[in-house]
């Protein structure tokens, strides 16, 4: 699976060929050797090498003080990066997935998402909490969901979701820049996505979404897993000369409202399209934005591709029937603009 | 603390009901064994998908166990169970039909390898979510309880689990309100790739539990007589109202920890050298020497196992795929409309 990325750079810098898994380990790891205040904990992020082998050979590098074994104590986890984080450290936090995060919610939300705001100002939460979301590997109900449009929903935290290597690569250091508390999702199903990147790393915008491919007939607003989808199906379509423009939302909270709009304005027709589950979802509330900042710019209802309301289930044509698919997302354009 | 073994023990006398049962004893742990042979083979076919985990190595502690149960009685297991349930009395076929995902297998292959279910057995999963079944189990108990049914419900868990906090919990509850629980912690010594001197302050899990004023025993886990013994003595304290029992099995993985693990935490030699105390050969050489068994009644186990074996993979090749129609069905109760 390779995605064509708009922002590789322009400078005659080196490109080297790179999966988004190593993405972030080389993130971390110059994380580490810039900031001595940088650690990674988390459950197997060690010995094991990550559940995802993301951080393996960090160990062997850097040592078991800063690359943290942990046991599975999700809420620990989370609580003590969090502590840790309000001292003086920055920790990178590393839940495996977004499933288990749940047993860290109340962390995540009762204490990262309020401290600045109860405490009238006065203490930050620089932590930075990653994990793996996503489906398409037949992992299952209890492994396989895409619940950041949840945490998303949380005020006082920043919800960042790479969709390329590039982003993967760069959004950890403003990350850990920022003074409150950033979740970062990672596509399990992308890990072994390979792009050409340059061989220094990059700084991303993690202010901004990012137009990934400029059209002028549909604006298609997607993030993570299922933009390199939309781009395979914006290919398709492109074949039937219909011209989509795929906004890669990158961050999910606070939503970039400028970047949509202006594609809105634009367009005048738009799909979402995300592997949430519909009601209640992120792709809800963009477009009750769109609805409420553009309604006499659109020329059709806001259309939405989501996950089938179902918990994940493990067989393969079942799985790939309750998410987003290239095939769908084209057929769901094509009623756009018919 | 010793751990409890019987093999060791000389057989003078034995009836030949004794004599057949030690059979069945080794019937259940052959089918087990190579029934997961034949599941890794098929992964390796790509016939199965998803996380795989194997319980190679263990089969001796869902074979005692099971001994000591009534058809009444619960079983409540992790995403490492295919032995638990075929020590249970799951048809072999319907499991293998599931790890297809296939419609005929015990969860319609809407659960995998990971979540198999079983009414009839009482077999409550098939839970993937480290440590979230341990509350389940103690209010399956507790209902039994209220109920006055003489039942008991065996909850099986890795000893990565004792680090959540539902742990705790659990075991707090099930002894406070003396709840007929049988915790049955597998202690096969690595939590993913974290050994447990890396994540517990203390290693030893029967002071755990009994700081919770719940009953607690360490065996030798690749001892079959030791864990059958272990597990009448339990239920019968269990039955007689006096609370929860806790019941740690020492015993060893001798695969990866699922079929993605690259072992990067333990040498080959360590697993070899526990190799020398697989629990069928312990139990075999134990039966030989007491002249409990001739090698072609072994052999006749050997056949009728490999018979079993593949008739569940014709009955899973030969079975159809769910319609993807009825992806939305059983997220709510189906009720008749009459
Ligand atoms: C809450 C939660 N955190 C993390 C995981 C990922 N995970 C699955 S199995 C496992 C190891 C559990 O080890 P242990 O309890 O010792 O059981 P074993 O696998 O050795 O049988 C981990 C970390 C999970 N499934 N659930």
């Amino acid at each position: 699976m390779t995605l064509p990325s708009q922002n590789v750079i322009a400078e005659p810098q080196q490109l080297v060929k790179m999966t988004y898994r190593e993405g972030m380990r080389q993130a971390i790891r110059e994380a580490m050797l810039r900031d001595e205040r940088c650690f990674l904990m988390g459950a197997d992020v060690g010995r094991y090498g990550g559940c995802f082998a993301v951080s393996k050979g960090l160990f062997d590098e850097f040592g078991p003080e800063k690359i943290r074994d942990m046991p599975l104590s999700e809420s620990a986890i989370a609580g003590i990066g969090i502590g840790a984080s309000m001292n003086g450290m920055r920790p990178i936090v590393e839940i495996m997935t977004v499933n288990f995060s749940l047993l860290a919610l109340d962390q995540i939300l009762n204490t990262a998402g309020t401290l600045l705001h109860m405490s009238g100002g006065l203490f930050n939460v620089p932590v930075v909490i990653r994990m793996a979301t996503g489906s398409g590997r037949q992992l299952g109900a209890q492994h396989a969901h895409s619940l950041e449009g949840w945490y998303a929903h949380i005020p006082g935290i920043k919800v960042l979701a790479p969709g390329t290597v590039e982003d993967m690569r760069g959004m950890l250091w403003p990350a850990l820049e920022d003074p409150d508390p950033v979740l970062i999702f990672e596509q399990q199903v992308m890990y072994n996505m390979t792009e050409m990147v340059s061989a220094t790393p990059v700084p991303v915008d993690i202010d901004h979404a990012k137009v990934r491919r400029p059209g002028k007939d549909v604006t298609l607003i997607t993030y993570g897993s299922c933009l390199p989808k939309s781009m395979t199906a914006a290919e398709t379509l492109a074949q039937e000369e219909i011209d989509t423009e795929v906004i890669d939302l990158r961050t999910l909270r606070p939503l970039d409202n400028d970047t949509i709009f202006a594609s809105v304005a634009k367009t005048h027709r738009v799909l979402i399209v995300e592997e949430g589950w519909r009601s209640g979802s992120l792709a809800a509330e963009i477009s009750a934005r769109i609805m409420e900042n553009l309604f006499y710019e659109l020329d059709r209802p806001v259309d939405r591709l989501c996950a089938s309301e179902v918990p994940m289930p493990y067989s393969k044509h079942m799985e790939e029937a309750a998410v987003p698919q290239p095939e769908t997302i084209a057929a769901a354009v094509r009623k756009l603009v018919l | 603390m010793s751990t409890k073994t019987v093999t060791k023990e000389k057989k003078d006398k034995v009836s030949p009901e004794q004599r057949e049962h030690y059979h069945h004893l080794l019937h259940q742990m052959i089918l087990i064994r190579r029934y997961e042979e034949k599941a890794a083979e098929l992964y390796q076919a790509s016939k199965i998908r998803g996380f795989l985990h194997l319980y190679i190595g263990e089969e001796a502690i869902a074979t005692g166990v099971m001994q000591a149960l009534t058809p009444e009685d619960s079983v409540v297991a992790t995403y490492r169970e295919h032995g638990h349930a075929l020590a249970r009395g799951v048809s072999a076929d319907v499991i293998m039909a599931e790890m297809y995902g296939k419609v005929t297998g015990c969860a319609r292959g809407r659960g995998g390898s990971m979540h198999l279910f079983d009414k009839e057995h009482r077999f409550f999963g098939g839970n993937a979510i480290v440590c979230s079944h341990l509350p389940l189990a103690v209010g399956i108990a507790l209902a039994d309880k209220m109920q006055n049914k003489p039942n008991v419900t065996v909850c099986f868990l890795g000893e990565g689990a004792v680090a959540e906090g539902e742990f705790h919990e659990s075991l707090n509850l099930g002894a406070l309100w003396q709840t007929p629980t049988l915790f049955v912690v597998e202690n096969n010594l690595y939590c993913m790739g974290t050994a447990l001197r890396y994540h517990s302050s203390n290693p030893n899990l029967t002071e755990k539990a009994a700081s919770y004023n719940v009953k607690a025993v360490q065996i030798d886990g690749n001892d079959v007589l030791a864990v059958e013994q272990a597990a009448h003595e339990a239920c019968d304290y269990l039955r007689s109202g006096k609370g929860p029992y806790f019941i740690e099995a020492i015993t060893y993985r001798f695969r990866p920890h699922s079929m993605f693990d690259a072992e990067l935490y333990r040498e080959k030699a360590e697993v070899e050298e526990h190799k020398k105390r697989d629990p069928i050969i312990l139990f075999t050489n134990y039966l030989k020497e007491n002249n409990l068994i001739e090698d072609g009644e072994i052999q006749a186990i050997e056949a009728d196992v490999a018979a079993v074996v593949q008739h569940s993979v014709d009955f899973a090749e030969n079975s159809p795929w769910e319609e993807v129609e009825d992806l939305t069905r059983f997220v709510y109760t189906e009720r008749s409309l009459s």
